[in-house]
């Protein structure tokens, strides 16, 4: 295979300080680069197949013609321009529109091999005067070439090839437009064909990890040539509204700390909680217990109490229908269906193994963007556990705490945990983030099994630190005076037997 | 029937189609950027494959894409010099300056013939 002859290096010069760069609009994006990709330079884009390269390049540019009003120039090697347009209505733009508006060209370049038969000496200029007339017929700044590999496929010289392709983005940097390109990876290499030999300024790469069945899509600044960058892997997602991208870091430790107090929607379990005033407002809140511990019903108090101070509340329920939520809270006392009538209570149910982890988060991130609420319930976050690693789910977990904090929202979220015990970990690690932790946990004693609840921690606040026998039944959740006997916390049948037993003086002296 | 050819490679207009078209006419369209001297070359190289091989039923038209940069477009033009057979169909194109005859004679679907190649 021959070769191209390596050229020189030019060094560069910057005579600014700050490398002047083209926002790209895309949401977390511009952040992980601090400000967008580097303005008069080539990006090149690398990852497989269905990895999304396409999607960010044409984001690039749509946004860079509607909201920047940097008109741009779309050479598609693959796809015609009517798959183009589908695909960035897609995201909710009509690419017709803009051609039409003259703020984007099109530009198909169609390299069938079948049809082409290659003697002696030949160069690019076709290309180079069909992109030079493009960019002049709309007066573009930002060019997507999607992707130019193709060439590598149509034509057999590959020493004019590359000679000529060293040429193209020399010849683009003279034009001053800002450059996407994309390239499909190799095997141990950044693209197929190499092209990062001719792209030196700025690399990204996309890729899709596929953890239990789920995939989730992640982005790497690989390369920023004379700029600052974020270079950890960031996962990021397609919607509607297209590419977004969640630094985790973007998010700081600078939400405020309310000191109003809001009550959990049960009195005596207020009174657990620092003089009985409940918890912090925007604190956020975990039940942890084992199944049938009676989590939903804690979390279903907290927004009972909520829509009866006439504050907008959002539940998102993964494990029950909201008819089924509806029904089950009736049985212990409370109707939130006059709630979900008047518009103050959301129930948002949806199974998270659907979507993978991102796609949930971006969810929930909408729905609470759009409804606005105070208050939220997320029952349980255990399912998120199944859908990623530890990492994963804790990265996940902090980004919806920060996101529910930096809001002032006040959130209750339940953890299933499988033993008798808390495992830590098995509520994906989110423990540590919480400012308040209740547990709710069954005894089997006597063979009757009784439920019980303690304060684990509460930040800023002193807590009882006994574990209190509480009951479910048709006048909702009641906790039980707390008995302590000589053998310890006694509850349900063993603590009436105790407490008539110490009523009787004869059965005092026996019992101790 | 004889090659179009403007002498400066000037545009050259929408040549004339020959009334009664068989199926042997070559319609052939000769995509060029400027005129260097691989773009004369490639008109050259092509000129004598067809004096050689289609004397009498051929027709040769110049685009100069400095000219008429537009007209890349239709024909998918990326590379210059790029040869379009037009007719007879299907559509053939040779990039390149045409210097190697065998592989225009390839390209142009004249291979079959058993002719002598010129040197």
């Amino acid at each position: 295979m021959a070769k191209a002859r390596p050229q020189p290096r030019i060094k560069t010069l910057f005579k600014a300080r700050t490398l002047p760069k083209a926002s790209t609009g895309i949401a977390g994006l511009d952040e992980l680069t601090q400000g967008g990709l580097p303005r008069g330079r080539a990006t090149l884009v690398s990852g497989r197949a269905g990895c999304g390269k396409t999607v960010l390049g044409l984001e690039f540019l749509v946004r860079g013609a509607v909201e920047f009003d940097e008109p741009g120039v779309i050479v598609s090697f693959e796809e015609t321009p009517e798959e183009l347009a589908r695909n960035v209505a897609s995201f909710g733009f009509d690419l017709n529109a803009l051609v039409a508006q003259r703020k984007l060209a099109l530009e198909f370049v169609s390299v069938e091999r079948d049809e082409i038969e290659e003697t002696g000496e030949y160069n690019l200029d076709g290309l180079f005067i069909r992109l030079a007339h493009a960019i002049e017929s709309v007066g573009a700044k930002r060019v997507l070439l999607d992707t130019i590999e193709s060439l590598f496929s149509g034509l057999t010289n590959l020493a004019i090839l590359r000679a000529e392709l060293r040429r193209l983005f020399r010849w683009l940097k003279s034009k001053g437009v800002t450059v996407i390109l994309t390239g499909e990876q190799g095997e141990g290499t950044l693209t197929r064909q190499g092209l990062e030999e001719y792209v030196s300024d700025c690399v990204i790469t996309l890729n899709v990890q596929l953890v239990h069945h789920v995939a989730t899509r992640m982005m790497r600044v690989v390369k920023y040539r004379g700029s600052g960058h974020s270079p950890d892997e960031y996962p990021f997602i397609i919607t509607q509204e297209g590419f977004s991208v969640m630094p985790i870091t973007s998010l700081g430790l600078s939400h405020e700390a309310s000191s109003e107090r809001i009550s959990s929607g049960n009195a005596e379990l207020d009174g657990m909680l620092g003089g009985g005033k409940g918890f912090f407002r925007g604190s956020t809140v975990l039940v942890s217990g084992t199944s049938g511990t009676g989590k939903t019903s804690v979390a279903a108090y907290l927004a009972d109490a909520a829509c009866k101070r006439g504050e907008r509340c959002m539940y998102f329920a993964f494990e029950e229908s909201p008819a089924q939520l509806l029904r089950n809270m009736r049985s212990i006392g409370l109707d939130l269906t006059p709630f979900v009538k008047k518009g103050l209570l959301r129930i948002e149910a949806t199974r998270p193994s659907l979507f993978g982890l991102e796609m949930h988060l971006a969810a929930s991130f909408g729905a609470i963007e759009e409804f606005s609420p105070p208050v939220v319930v997320v029952d349980p976050i255990t399912d998120f556990v199944a859908l990623g690693t530890p990492h994963e789910v804790r990265s996940m977990m902090t980004r919806l705490v920060d996101h529910l904090k930096s809001r002032g929202i006040t959130a209750l979220m339940t953890s299933l945990s499988s033993g008798r015990t808390v495992h830590p970990d098995e509520d994906g690690g989110v423990s540590s983030l919480i400012d308040t932790w209740i547990v709710v946990q069954l005894f089997e004693v006597a063979g009757e099994r009784n439920r019980g609840i303690s304060v684990l921690k509460s930040r800023g606040m002193g807590h009882s630190n006994q574990v209190r026998e509480f009951r479910l039944g048709p006048d909702g959740l009641t906790l039980v005076p707390p008995y302590r006997g000589p053998h310890g916390f006694l509850s349900g049948s063993a603590r009436e037997a105790q407490q008539q037993a110490e009523n009787t003086p004869d059965s005092k002296r026996n019992a101790l | 029937m004889t090659a179009r050819r403007s002498g400066a490679l000037a545009p050259a207009p929408r040549a004339p189609r020959p009334a009664k078209r068989d199926r042997d006419f070559y319609q052939l369209r000769l995509y060029v950027a400027g005129q260097t001297a691989r773009a004369q070359a490639a008109l050259r190289n092509l000129e004598a494959v067809c004096e050689t091989h289609l004397r009498g039923k051929y027709q040769i038209e110049v685009v100069d894409l400095l000219v008429n940069p537009q007209l890349a477009r239709g024909d998918q033009i990326f590379a210059v010099p790029t040869l379009v057979r037009q007719l007879p169909p299907p559509m053939k194109k040779i990039i390149g300056d045409l210097s190697n005859v065998e592989r225009v004679l390839v390209g142009l679907d004249l291979r079959p013939l058993p002719k002598k190649a010129a040197p």
